[in-house]
């Protein structure tokens, strides 16, 4: 252990030492100028960072979201995780993550180096990563990463070890999401496909929310579901999350920061497009949330609202990969389809795989994240970065959707079982003992209760 | 001396609390309760999936009082606290040996 921190410590110093200062552009002077040119590059960093502060803020969303869903005994915990993991993340991914991601994108002086498979530039963003650009595209960036790794809490929640979500975070925000990230948006082997424009996912379905769900799904299974959640005869029992109304509040918040999420993937507001694809958002959360709602009504003669809301975040995440690239219409029936796609997976990972999701986070973001990348093959119309689906005509786009969802199976599944089977070994085990469980996570692991 | 103890929907607290006033019932205790009787609860739906919920809240209303008084209280509890669904609770009739006021030390029915 020690060799590793001395290993990282002097590479750190050395990176440190090498930097040139003049080789970015720190202060931004070199960037601005009064010329129209520089006013481009003004609003776009503030349109990129109000964006990256938006999608800040979903974070809010997804503690009110999960809170709401667990039990009173497990808030406290459940704040924890989703706040912390953020954090953990952000110092990885500001030390590796990004480079591995960005690393070749030439979106932004300082990231050269990098081939089809990895990127390798932009390490603990100094020399030439030292830079007004760089530093926008990171935090955008990192709040993405961060929402991958808080997507993942809902679905262990009530029993998982506070540390193994750390580490399982640390691992996610610092080598799966950045390496699958840099195959779709840092000019990898996806984005580059020979097929239609090449695989596209305009704000991550997949690279974010694919990867979170699947993640999430691979956790979900290992650690074994909540004690008291499945009889002995493989029957489920409602463990009613506490605060139903915070699953709303959580919901709007999320909804919100998703105008961020997605509007702000042009990464500049010179893009008009940026009124069509908030627009997209909106019309594909109102069509999942009201479709979830008529199913759930028409199978109970009530109107389940916590699965309304998850209807509206189904049809958000399913819009996310297509939301620039899609018409109106088909908005609307990407959302109103990935909610109907939830509430079918609801009840298998439930009731057939007896997989135990507290939040719905697999059904939510696993389930639309590979419908949304499909969504992008069949709905684009061609009007915006020459995106065309089957309804032009032309099904190579889809063929290119296709293969990076199995990618996307592949490689989390995959990796996610690899990392946490292996996790689960050094740590002995990645959940907390059933006593704790029963007491609630809030006193065994924290000290204290959120409530009195 | 008898204890009259009611068992009551927990909407209907002030009604029935008033109506006891109205006839001069000086003193009473409350307490918030949960239980089941025949009926074992009742069905919530849960992200489209049904549970019961066997502990219901209900309100606990204790009278002590003077053996005379009984069927004027009881019959003043039934009606304001009757709805003829199911749920309404129920009463109990219990004696009582011996009351004694703290605050002076009398006993029987001068302390009540």
């Amino acid at each position: 252990m020690k060799k590793y921190l001395l290993c990282i410590i002097s590479i750190a110093i050395t990176a440190f030492l090498a930097n040139d200062a003049s080789a970015g552009d720190p202060s931004g002077a070199l960037t601005y100028s009064d010329s129209i040119q520089g006013l481009k590059f003004s609003v776009n960093f503030a349109w990129t960072l109000m964006s990256a502060f938006l999608v800040f803020n979903m974070q809010v969303g997804f503690v009110f979201l999960g809170a709401g869903f667990v039990q009173k005994k497990n808030t406290l915990n459940y704040g924890a995780m989703s706040f912390m993991d953020f954090c953990a993340g952000t110092i990885v991914f500001w030390l590796f993550g990004f480079a591995l991601m960005y690393g070749g994108s030439q979106l932004a002086p300082g990231l050269a180096h990098g081939n089809k498979f990895i990127g390798y530039s932009g390490f603990l963003l100094i020399g030439e990563a030292y830079d007004v650009h760089i530093s926008v595209l990171w935090l955008f960036q990192m709040m993405f990463a961060s929402t991958a790794s808080t997507i993942v809490t809902g679905a262990i929640a009530e029993r998982c070890k506070f540390h193994a979500h750390l580490l399982n975070s640390i691992f996610l925000c610092g080598i799966l999401y950045p390496v699958y990230g840099h195959w779709m948006w840092g000019y990898g082997w996806l984005e580059t496909l020979p097929f239609g424009v090449g695989a596209r996912d305009f704000a991550g379905s997949g690279v974010v929310h694919g990867v979170g769900g699947l993640i999430a799904f691979v956790a979900a299974w290992i650690i074994g579901p909540r004690y008291g959640k499945f009889n002995p005869d493989g029957s489920s029992n409602v463990i009613r999350g506490h605060n139903l109304l915070y699953i709303i509040i959580g919901t709007l918040i999320l909804i919100f920061g998703w105008f961020g999420f997605n509007a702000g993937s042009t990464l500049a507001v010179t893009e008009l497009r940026v009124s069509i694809i908030a627009t997209n958002t909106f019309l594909a959360a109102a069509a999942g949330a009201i479709v979830m709602l008529y199913i759930s009504y028409f199978r109970t003669k009530t109107f389940g609202i916590s699965m309304a809301c998850n209807g509206a975040l189904a049809g958000c995440v399913a819009i996310t990969a297509s939301g620039a690239y899609v018409p109106h219409w088909a908005a609307i029936v990407t959302g109103g389809i990935g909610s109907a796609l939830t509430s079918v997976c609801l009840d298998i990972i439930e009731n057939k795989l007896k997989i135990d999701d507290p939040v719905g986070a697999i059904s939510v973001h696993g389930v639309n994240g590979l419908w949304g990348l499909l969504a992008v093959g069949i709905f684009s119309d061609g009007t915006y970065a020459n995106v065309k689906g089957l309804i032009t005509g032309s099904g190579w786009q889809l063929l290119a959707q296709f293969i990076a969802c199995i990618t996307l199976i592949a490689w989390c599944l995959g990796m996610g079982f690899l990392f946490l089977s292996f996790l689960k070994r050094i740590i002995g085990g990645l959940r907390d003992p059933i006593s704790a469980e029963q007491k609630g996570l809030d006193i065994y692991e924290h000290g204290t209760g959120c409530y009195q | 001396m008898i204890k009259i103890e009611a068992i009551i929907r927990d909407q209907k607290l002030t009604a029935v609390k008033d109506a006891l006033k109205a006839i001069g019932v000086a003193g009473m205790t409350v307490s918030e309760v949960k239980g089941h009787g025949t009926q074992k609860g009742i069905t919530e739906v849960y992200r489209d999936k049904q549970y019961t919920v066997d502990l219901l809240p209900k309100i606990k209303i204790e009278i002590i009082t003077e053996d005379e008084n009984m069927d004027k209280i009881i019959k003043t509890i039934l009606d304001a606290a009757q709805t003829g669904s199911i749920g309404d609770g129920k009463i109990f009739i219990y004696d009582v040996k011996n009351v004694i006021r703290i605050r002076t030390g009398e006993t029987g029915k001068k302390a009540i």
